[in-house]
């Protein structure tokens, strides 16, 4: 009896991740061909369902819960990333242009509590965007992190404050 | 407008420039690799307004294939420098 | 229109100002980590303003074709994801061959 119902949910989780990767793709091709014939239109879809059917647990892994609502708090992180963006620029203006260059790097290494693959990845695509870090290694099994960071400021930002891995935990509702 | 167009371009290209001579005398060959990816970003910036500057639409198209050429080329490049092998 | 012209003039402006800004720091700086923090991040976000005011330019322009900003928009969203990564990928190969970082006080490499 149970062995049914674990098949019904891997049946369930492969069914959503096949429709999901052909309705983006579908998207795509719509947006980039820009020709709304019948022709067109229809070898697209054909194409988009085999795509679809070859290679659809590339974008969607696994199982995960909740993912409407993690989606929502995707869309209210990217604003307060977009505004660390601009800021960390204005930082290696900043830096490049002063005449002596105030620079100290370092590399600093830290732990943090995110296990999944994706979580991982945007906390890793965050800090090489945000004010003079860069992501070196990741090792994925004890969530650590080493980084270099170009002076003691946005060091410090990273190891003592951990604003960003508060949030990213927010975001992928994992445990603080 | 289009003087506008023309001196952006103008300047994207002296920055070209100004790279190229990293890609040249870095000392060793990852300095040579970071330099021809910032000259392949800068490139599709250029054929962008390159297209507005000769009012021809496929300039975007060919843009954004270059966009993911360069991406791969860095990734494969990294990969092979890290390992020795690029399949295991 | 005069206002559309000026916020397009202004975004093209800053973006060649922060491409520029890369270009000088990967020739100033004395290290190749340090040479990664210049170019990494400023030119994403210095090609990513020149394209945004592209877009500006061409979706008050020319109207009737929506799809062309659709696409140059995709574009950014692109190189907002694909540079980052590039810039990761070729630092991890850098510490794993042994490239030594180098601390205040060093001679320049």
């Amino acid at each position: 009896m149970a062995f049914g119902r674990e098949e019904e949910m891997r049946l369930k989780e492969k069914g959503f991740g096949i429709l999901l990767t052909f309705c983006i793709l579908a998207v795509f091709w719509i947006l980039l061909s820009g020709i709304f014939d019948a022709f067109h239109i229809i070898s697209g879809l054909i194409c988009c369902a085999i795509v679809s059917i070859i290679s659809h647990d590339l974008l969607v892994k696994g199982k995960s819960e909740k993912r409407l609502a993690k989606f929502f708090r995707i869309l209210i992180y990217i604003p307060w990333e977009l505004w660390q963006i601009v800021l960390a620029n204005i930082d290696v203006a900043y830096r490049v242009l002063h005449p002596k260059m105030p620079i100290d790097p370092r590399i600093i290494e830290f732990e943090t509590t995110l296990r999944g693959e994706f979580s991982l990845l945007t906390l890793a695509n965050s800090i090489t965007l945000t004010p003079g870090t860069i992501t070196i290694l990741v090792e994925p099994e004890r969530g650590k992190f080493w980084v270099h960071a170009i002076a003691k400021g946005p060091a410090d930002a990273l190891l003592v404050d951990q604003t960003m891995q508060r949030k990213v935990a927010h975001v992928f509702m994992e445990a603080e | 407008m289009i003087t506008i167009f023309w001196m952006t371009s103008l300047l994207i290209a002296v920055t070209m420039g100004l790279s190229l001579y990293r890609a040249v005398a870095g000392p060793g060959v990852f300095n040579r690799v970071a330099a021809v990816n910032i000259i392949g970003t800068k490139t599709i910036a250029l054929l962008v307004v390159m297209g507005y500057f000769f009012q021809r639409p496929y300039f975007f198209d060919i843009a954004l294939l270059y966009a993911m050429i360069n991406f791969i080329g860095t990734l494969v490049f990294a990969k092979y420098l890290e390992r020795g092998e690029i399949w295991s | 229109m005069v206002i559309v012209h000026t916020l397009v003039t202004v975004l093209l402006g800053a973006g060649v100002f922060f491409t520029l800004v890369g270009s000088i720091g990967l020739l100033r700086f004395p290290d190749f980590y340090t040479r990664l923090h210049a170019t990494g991040k400023c030119d994403t976000l210095g090609a990513g303003l020149i394209i945004l005011g592209a877009v500006i330019y061409h979706f008050f322009q020319y109207p009737e074709t929506f799809l062309v900003p659709a696409k140059l928009a995709f574009l950014v969203f692109f190189i907002f994801i694909a540079n980052p990564t590039a810039t990761h990928a070729i630092m991890k190969a850098a510490y794993k061959t042994g490239v030594e970082p180098w601390r205040l006080g060093e001679k320049r490499r």
